[in-house]
């Protein structure tokens, strides 16, 4: 869906559900699921839809991923760091994480 | 000259719509009169419990009144399931006060026994709890919670969904809903009931005043009086979670959906926009010493209601001695009495007079006795 | 990076939002001595229009076009102005004593401000078609922050629909980073321009005139156009292909991404919370805060600046937040020097003065704004359009109670996809407008918090005893 203009940034090393993804610095989570051309990053809780990046600026709320342990965070207000692990929200979160 | 209608329901809340439904099931024609869509409305902001526990200190019929509504409350949800397709998701697995201190425990049991060793009081089955037996029926409790007590007759329902339902239901049973319709005058004359609006003037063989803390200004019109003593409370709601919790505590709840309220304050102010961060944020505190794994849970919403009280807290049943055909039914347990109000106060009212066998303790008229002991 | 508890307690004048506005305001009240705080949610200023301005890897300047690098002023001079400028700052509540609560690297904070100026822009309008919550669509003006801020750039098959000026900027931005576009489906209604054309001399002596010529030519020149006035995003688990009709003539495009726009609408969710009045625009078709010609809002010392006040685009965003700010200035700090204001306001009008020509012709058409049957209405709690229209026509005459009884609304997003969409259809079924509607009554957090935020703010005895009984 997306590709990188050559002069992007340097790489930051991330996992997606346990898989290793190239993002860059300057990458919010959300687009770094994008770049890697990522289907859907969650599904919904009330009908297990799947869902994607919407609007990339905070205000759909389809980007909820589970950063570092902790769910329904905004992937597209989250800049990426080396080593942040991203795992895709299925359904409703869990309490606890 | 024949009235549009057999009765006026003043207000569109969960206890007017309770009381069409069942009035409508009684084969009248009935009018529901309510407000606009930014009326001061405690049906959108209550805590949707069917809630036993507690419920009947200082007037000991009231807890058998609760009782019975509670245990009338699933043959209500399967007959509005019937009726409309719409499941209200009522459960009844018992619910829990839950102490986060000695201090609070004790105080608790001490409600519970003073309760308990009123004249005529009906059994509770209320058991007051430690850590270790709250856990094994919570396990998710936090070490802060000393215990609670528990209550095998409390439950919740999807309150929301339930005021939706009973909304289609008077609709498929031909009820008329006219919303901003506030009711500014209401008369009596040529046998009627004549009900001034801001659209125009509705006319009706008898009326239903249901209209939570504005009855205690439409009850007089015709005769009846209501003393209120409106409050605000306050609920914090989170994201839609999946289940962890199997029993209703009175100020924190998982919703069918997989939200969790979290709530019960009070204030004292009647002013429904305003909210207290302080509040919520008590609220929250509490909520994640009590159930620490939701500390990370996002807060999606947080809102104020009036809470509908009456200046004793307990319900008003009452017709006008000075106007026939005018009713009070005026409490603020909409959620838990509703089936009561649907399934043994319409047909009253229908009928045309109260049951003084069964709700002669709520007459208003307890306020002046209690002037003049 | 300023951590939450960095923050003073109180601040003269609160801005929230560092778009075009947020920053000129911040520059102008920082530099006539006022004690400044701007908070933004991105990782770095700009707003959407200057989005990523100070860190874009987009060094080639003709592919964002000269208009956004505008932005690189406005941000230097902000930060140059010793505003204190928070990114990564979520403002979750506002209320009408001014108190403005902010969540920083997950820590909460309650700030007290003397004045306030919400410049929290515009989003996209909701663009409900069927199959737009499907994977494989997004909003152009998504696809637009991906090249800014990570120089992502489309590929593979991309339609994009809609309408309005940032639809074409974006297809001329994306074909000049060599970018592909399969198709634009054009959705402006052709009635539009009966309207239209009583505001085009005003329209061919602004600006956006010749901008707005040759962006349309550059496109047009490269991608083909077809007018749609009925589309569909159709896929199982992604989207596959897009469905659209112009009349009776239906057509099918594979596609792997569909990009839609229909205009942008202010932002109300916190003006709204805080207790804003706000009323219906008919001609921009959304609520729009009600304010003076200093941008004050209906609430004393709470002003609304840039897009947020009614659109009208970034220059004129900056424009609005030097006037709002001139005025928290006055309130605040008399003897202050301050700019020419009459200067100001005359720069604001020339750059409002196309806006009513590109409103009318832009508008959207019903038939996008006013959805149908199995339709998502509400995207989070997936409400239908037929659900809404059913509830409406069942005696339900406003957001609130269809809120109530649907949970349209309630979901995470808290409206801002679903708010516009809700009050049309009810307007629509009862035939009433939507400023006798009205809108959802927004309460905090406006953006979610955790319990373990709210829990960890100041408690007072009486807010405790609240409570604990």
């Amino acid at each position: 869906m997306f590709k990188r203009l050559a002069d992007a940034g340097s790489a930051v090393a991330i996992t997606v559900d346990g898989k290793p993804v190239a993002a860059r610095a300057g990458d919010t989570v959300a687009a770094a699921l994008i770049a890697a051309g990522i289907d859907h990053c969650r599904t919904t809780p009330v009908t297990g839809a799947p869902r994607a990046p919407y609007c990339l600026m905070g205000v759909c709320f389809e980007c909820l991923v589970t950063v570092d342990g902790v769910g329904s965070r905004q992937g597209c207000l989250v800049p990426v760091r080396e080593g942040m692990k991203v795992e895709t929200q299925l359904g409703r979160r869990e309490a606890g994480r | 000259m024949v009235a549009e209608y057999d009765v006026a329901v003043v207000g569109g809340g969960l206890v007017g719509v309770a009381t069409a439904w069942g009035l409508a099931r009684e084969g009248c024609r009935v009018v529901v009169l309510d407000e606009g869509d930014r009326a001061v409305r405690a049906s959108r902001g209550n805590f949707a419990l069917v809630w036993v526990q507690s419920k009947g200190l200082g007037l000991a019929p009231y807890a058998g009144w609760t009782i019975r509504s509670s245990n009338a409350w699933g043959g209500f949800s399967d007959l509005l399931k019937q009726e409309t397709g719409l499941d209200v998701s009522f459960q009844r697995p018992g619910g829990f006060h839950l102490c986060l201190s000695e201090k609070e425990l004790e105080a608790r049991a001490n409600i519970l026994k003073r309760l308990h060793n009123q004249p005529g009081i009906v059994d509770y089955k209320t058991e007051i709890l430690d850590h270790d037996q709250v856990k094994k029926m919570l396990p998710d409790i936090g070490r802060e919670v000393v215990g609670g007590s528990f209550c095998p007759l409390d439950g919740h329902v999807n309150s929301l969904r339930l005021f939706r339902t009973l909304h289609t239901a008077i609709n498929a049973r031909g009820v008329t809903y006219l919303p901003s319709h506030r009711v500014d005058n209401i008369v009596k004359e040529g046998g009627e009931f004549r009900l001034t609006t801001e659209h125009g003037e509705i006319r009706a063989a008898k009326v239903a005043l249901a209209a939570g803390n504005a009855n205690m200004r439409l009850a007089p019109m015709v005769g009846l009086e209501a003393p209120m003593k409106p409050e605000r409370g306050q609920i914090v709601v989170t994201e839609r979670l999946r289940p962890f919790m199997n029993h209703p505590v009175v100020t924190l709840r998982q919703t069918d959906e997989g939200t969790v309220m979290i709530g019960d304050s009070k204030e004292e102010s009647v002013d429904p926009s305003g909210l207290t961060v302080g509040v919520s944020a008590t609220e929250a505190e509490r909520a994640v010493r009590q159930f620490p794994l939701l500390a990370n849970v996002n807060v999606v919403r947080t809102w104020s209601a009036i809470r509908v009280m009456t200046q004793d807290g307990f319900p008003i049943y009452d017709e006008s001695p000075t106007h026939p055909g005018a009713f009070t039914v005026c409490c603020h347990s909409g959620v838990t009495l509703a089936a009561n109000h649907a399934l043994i106060i319409a047909p009253m009212i229908a009928r045309g007079s109260l049951d003084k066998s069964l709700v002669a303790p709520f007459s208003a008229r307890r306020f002046h006795v209690q002037e003049a002991g | 990076m300023t951590a939450a508890s960095d923050l003073a307690s109180s601040y003269d004048l609160v801005i929230v939002g560092g778009g075009p506005a947020g920053l000129a305001a911040a520059a102008l009240a920082a530099r006539a001595g006022v004690s400044t705080v701007l908070f933004d949610e991105n990782p770095g200023v700009g707003g959407q229009i200057y989005r990523a301005i100070t860190s874009t890897p987009v060094k080639d300047r003709a592919i964002l076009g000269e208009d956004y690098w505008d932005g690189a002023a406005l941000a230097a001079d902000a930060k140059a102005s010793g505003a204190l400028i928070v990114n990564g700052a979520t403002v979750w509540s506002l209320d009408r004593e001014k108190i403005v609560g902010v969540s920083v690297g997950g820590k909460a904070r309650m700030i007290a401000a003397k004045r306030v100026i919400i410049a929290t822009g515009s989003q996209e309008r909701p663009f409900p078609i069927p199959g737009w919550t499907l994977p494989g669509v997004m909003t152009a003006g998504g696809a637009q922050t991906a090249l800014k801020a990570q120089g992502l750039v489309t590929q593979g098959r991309t339609v994009m629909a809609g309408s309005g000026p940032l639809l074409w900027l974006l297809a001329a931005q994306t074909l000049r980073a060599g970018g592909k576009i399969d198709a634009i489906l054009d959705t402006t209604p052709r009635r539009n321009w009966a309207m239209a054309m009583f505001h085009l001399p005003d329209f061919m002596l602004s600006p956006y005139f010749a901008k707005g010529l040759s962006l349309l030519r550059e496109v047009r020149a490269k991608v083909p156009v077809h007018r749609a006035d009925t589309i569909e995003a159709v896929g199982k688990d992604k989207l596959t292909e897009v469905v659209f009709a112009n009349g009776s003539v239906e057509r099918r495009l594979p596609a792997d991404l569909l990009l839609l726009h229909q205009g942008v609408v202010p932002n109300v969710n916190l003006a709204n919370a805080a207790g804003v009045a706000h009323t219906w625009n008919d001609r921009q078709l959304c609520f729009v805060p009600v304010l003076d010609a200093d941008f004050g809002s209906s609430v004393p010392g709470i002003a609304v600046a840039g897009d947020g006040a009614g659109i009208a685009g970034g220059t004129a965003a900056a424009e609005r937040g030097r006037i709002a700010a001139i005025a928290a200035v006055r309130a605040l700090r008399p003897e202050a020097t301050l700019p020419d204001t009459q200067a100001i306001r005359q720069k604001l009008q020339r750059e409002e003065m196309g806006r009513a020509f590109l409103d009318w012709l832009n508008r959207p058409a019903d038939a996008f704004r006013r959805p149908e049957g199995e339709t998502l209405a509400c995207r989070c709690e997936e409400v239908t359009a037929k659900q809404v229209r059913d509830t409406a026509r069942m005696g339900c005459e406003g957001p609130n109670q269809m809120k109530a009884f649907l949970r349209c609304g309630m979901g995470p997003c808290q409206g801002r996809l679903c708010g516009l969409t809700v009050t049309e259809l009810i307007a629509a079924e009862r035939g009433t407008s939507p400023e006798q509607v009205g809108y959802y009554r927004l309460r905090p957090p406006v953006k979610p918090i955790t319990l373990a935020e709210l829990a960890s703010l100041p408690i007072s005895e009486a807010e405790r005893k609240a409570v604990e009984r």
